[in-house]
């Protein structure tokens, strides 16, 4: 009897006091890999709203993007967090590049402008993040610096991270040199843009929260 | 046809080893504006390496487009108990000194691409003086 009052009172208190920290899940990676496509496709999922605006032209995104309160569950699991879309990760940015894409100059120089500025802040999220998911696209190189260095400190700072190898609809995906060039981490093959893999994406993300 | 120089500096380790992080950064990003190309011995740690592209964000203008980067070492993976015992042994005695980073100015460097076993450093090519221009000349000539 006693112990069952002390079981009772404990779950009370444990209830009432238990931190309720929002778990911070960050989408990082290279420019255009396909962050906020997957951010999309998340929310879309389980809140039946879009996040953000996705383009061909590199640095689409350029602000950091904060989505409270996803909640998503799949059988007797269930897992609460804020989504963090950021900007692309570079370590160059010329503003005639976006010229090329065809923007004009005043256009392309803002657009590059506020571009650093988002790596910039896309950096200094990194040490408030609780789990991450890099978002690399499965047509490119897997062996860029940025790429090394990004996963590089998010395992000095200890944060799990999910490899998301992104755009296997296209031919020239390689989800297999991406899980060789980091073998150390869990690697999904996904299409954001059209859905292939996102079961097994959650799944993944279920299993990245349980670290 | 159009030539291109490039001035690669060697930075030994011992060059960086007692500054401060930000020394190390200030020093690397002064090079690299000077349009050299650096081949540092050894590694910056990862949290510099974040910094230093946050940095160069800081710097980007009209003039300056940013850099590439590239780290080669040996990862310590792999193989056989004695090869990961050697390489950690190393790795604990010579810390940042191991392996080569190659830092350059994104206006003359395209791409440093890598795989597991080589390095491949793609310079832009030297600009060539526009065809239309000899074809107007020679049309003002005719006249």
């Amino acid at each position: 009897m006693l112990q069952l009052i002390q079981k009772f009172i404990s779950r009370v208190f444990s209830d009432l006091f238990k931190s309720r920290k929002k778990i911070k899940l960050g989408l990082y990676g290279p420019p255009n890999g396909g962050k906020t496509t997957l951010a999309n496709r998340i929310c879309m999922d389980w809140l039946g709203e879009e996040m953000g605006t996705v383009s061909h032209i590199d640095h689409e995104t350029r602000e950091v993007q904060v989505k409270e309160q996803i909640n998503i569950k799949a059988g007797k699991k269930e897992l609460s967090f804020n989504l963090v879309d950021t900007p692309g990760i570079a370590t160059k940015i010329d503003y005639e590049d976006f010229m090329k894409k065809g923007l004009h100059e005043k256009e392309a120089k803002k657009r590059a402008k506020e571009a650093t500025k988002g790596v910039i802040d896309a950096i200094k999220w990194l040490d408030d993040m609780d789990l991450v998911i890099v978002v690399l696209d499965a047509i490119k190189d897997p062996y860029s610096q940025v790429n090394i260095t990004i996963i590089g400190n998010l395992a000095a700072r200890d944060i799990p991270v999910l490899i998301v190898a992104n755009k296997v609809d296209l031919k020239k995906s390689d989800v297999k040199k991406i899980e060789a060039a980091f073998p150390q981490y869990d690697v999904v093959g996904i299409s954001a843009k059209y859905g292939q893999g996102i079961d097994k994406f959650y799944e993944a993300l279920f299993m990245l929260a349980e670290k | 046809m159009a030539s291109m120089d490039l001035t690669l500096q060697f930075v030994p380790y011992n060059e960086i080893e007692g500054m401060s992080s930000m020394g190390r950064i200030k020093k690397l990003l002064d090079l690299v504006k000077e349009d050299k190309i650096i081949l540092l011995e050894g590694r910056l740690r990862k949290e510099e390496e974040v910094e230093l592209i946050k940095t160069t964000m800081e710097q980007i203008d009209d003039d300056f487009k940013g850099l590439e980067i590239g780290v080669f070492y040996s990862d310590q993976q792999y193989g056989d108990l004695f090869k990961w015992l050697k390489g950690a042994f190393v790795n604990m005695l010579m810390g940042d000194r191991i392996g080569l980073t190659v830092i350059g100015p994104a206006s003359i460097i395209k791409e440093i691409k890598r795989d597991p076993s080589k390095f491949q450093l793609l310079a832009h090519a030297p600009h060539q003086p526009k065809k239309a221009h000899h074809k107007k000349a020679k049309a003002k000539r005719r006249r």
